[in-house]
């Protein structure tokens, strides 16, 4: 099963790890890259960029159709992927290894609202 | 909830993986894995569609040339020679496009019309209303008894030579927009006409519903790649072909949507829409667009309904893409009169205005960019 134990999850098909300098990593799902088919477009978020949950903050594109990516928790970019301008199609080969962007969490408390694996799962019917 | 409709093929799409998507009320594979990898194999190689979900109309009779003549927008008079088939649209009163339609000449009495999926109901509604008002008799048959499969590709056409036996000999020498019918034996009556939607070469080939499952394999055999509605999409833009919905529709001239070539205005031509057509002229300009890159990758990509900024006024992206071909986003656009080949514009996306340049349709041919 694409759910990875270790990970928390967004209903909008995010994944988050908490690194140990206090950071986020962000990406897509497994099921989001599959829905999306080929992707060939990415637009990430300028570092330095303050978001808040809800905020579209990212675009992928896939031939067939746009998608929003949304900040799971509020902070500031401090990293974006750069190696994926250069090859897109490596979020759909590896969706947990393509990260996208690093937030740095404005609370501690942030990613208490995430799902987990269990309760993403269900909510996709997995 | 009304349930989809399935094609013969339905279980074998499912059983070779396919993602499916409802399509104009049809449940139909949009790609089998990758729709890169099908479009790539149609333009390399040889790949199939299940268009099942079109129709095959059957108008018989003996006033169906004069019906047709006067129901659709170009001149069946071309087809003189049994098999010949012509690309048309079929117009409202109000000289908007109903359908876009491609009809084969087979006998004085019998001429066959493919439709669209999503269209197929109004369309019979529409020739069946013109025939009884016009007291031209003739008898038009849906045959939903038929489905349709779609070879296309460098080595489309030697494939299903090789699948099935006996169909080289009559089928060789047809030339572009020619139909054969012919005898296969295993898979009963074959029409195989030398058409399609993807700017290759190929065969569109109509068989029993009993058959097709057999045929689809029989070509799964010989190596052609199942290729889906994503493919479909992509490999038709290129090939600067319109999707009926999206680059035109009932409030949309063909005149402005890059059709005129298709429509027959001849003075002594009277056919429904002439009049209009006549009156209004041309309204639009109909043109491809190709999103300039930032650096060697794409700055976006075109989608329809984004906004056009032009020196001669606002237009709009009808179709839009990125090509797997060009490896650039492409699309059609209907702009205002003026704009010419060679302008550079702006594409409105997101809170963005791109530069793109405005090019001739198609930007693919037998596999190359035709791009400068």
């Amino acid at each position: 099963m694409s759910i990875p134990a270790d990970l928390k999850y967004t209903e909008s098909h995010e994944w988050v790890r908490s690194e140990s300098d206090g950071t986020v990593t962000v990406g897509i799902t497994h099921h989001a890259q599959e829905a999306l088919g080929d992707i060939v477009f990415i637009e990430l978020p300028e570092v330095g960029k303050q978001v808040a949950p809800g905020d579209t903050i990212a675009v992928i594109e896939s031939v067939k159709a746009a998608s929003d990516i949304y900040a799971p928790v509020p902070g500031e970019i401090v990293e974006t992927n750069a190696a994926l301008a250069d090859a897109p199609d490596q979020v759909n080969a590896g969706p947990y290894d393509a990260w996208l962007f690093k937030i740095k969490p404005s609370n501690s408390s942030a990613l208490d609202g995430l799902l987990s694996a269990e309760q993403y799962g269900k909510s996709i019917g997995a | 909830m009304t349930e989809l409709k399935k094609t013969p093929l339905h279980a074998t799409h499912r059983a070779l993986n396919a993602r499916m998507v409802d399509f104009g009320g049809w449940d139909m594979p949009v790609n089998y894995g990758s729709q890169l990898d099908e479009h790539h194999a149609v333009r390399t190689d040889a790949g199939m569609f299940d268009v099942s979900h079109m129709c095959v109309v059957d108008a018989t009779g003996d006033a169906v040339r004069p019906f047709l003549r006067h129901a659709l927008a170009n001149n069946v008079d071309k087809l003189q020679t049994p098999g010949r088939a012509l690309y048309s649209c079929m117009l409202g009163v109000d000289g908007g496009v109903i359908d876009d339609l491609i009809v084969y000449f087979f006998a004085e009495d019998w001429f066959r019309i493919v439709v669209n999926a999503g269209t197929a109901d109004k369309d019979v509604a529409w020739l069946t209303r013109l025939n009884a008002d016009g007291g031209f008799g003739v008898t038009l048959k849906p045959r939903r008894d038929l489905s349709i499969v779609a070879v296309q590709g460098p080595n489309a056409r030697a494939k299903v030579w090789q699948a099935v036996p006996g169909t080289q000999a009559p089928t060789e020498a047809l030339k572009p927009f020619n139909a054969a019918r012919v005898a296969s034996g295993a898979f009963g009556e074959l029409m195989v006409a030398r058409t399609g939607y993807t700017g290759e070469d190929g065969f569109e080939i109509v068989v029993d519903n009993q058959h097709v499952d057999a045929l689809w394999h029989a070509f799964l055999d010989q190596g052609v790649k199942p290729a889906g509605l994503g493919a479909r999409d992509t490999l038709r833009l290129e090939a600067g072909m319109n999707l009926y919905g999206q680059d035109m529709d009932e409030n949309v001239s063909p005149l402005d949507a890059g059709l005129a070539w298709t429509v027959d205005l001849k003075p002594e031509r009277d056919f429904v829409g002439s009049a209009a057509l006549r009156a209004k002229g041309q309204g639009a300009t109909f043109v491809g667009l190709v999103l300039r890159k930032a650096g060697d990758k794409p700055a976006g990509i075109l989608r329809a309904h984004q906004k056009v900024l032009t020196a001669h006024g606002e237009g709009e992206v009808t179709s839009g893409t990125f090509s797997p071909t060009l490896q650039e986003s492409i699309a059609f656009a209907r702009v205002p009169v003026g704009v010419a080949i060679g302008d550079e514009v702006q594409v409105a996306i997101r809170d963005k205005a791109l530069p793109a340049r405005v090019v001739k349709l198609p930007f693919v041919r037998n596999g190359k960019s035709l791009l400068a």
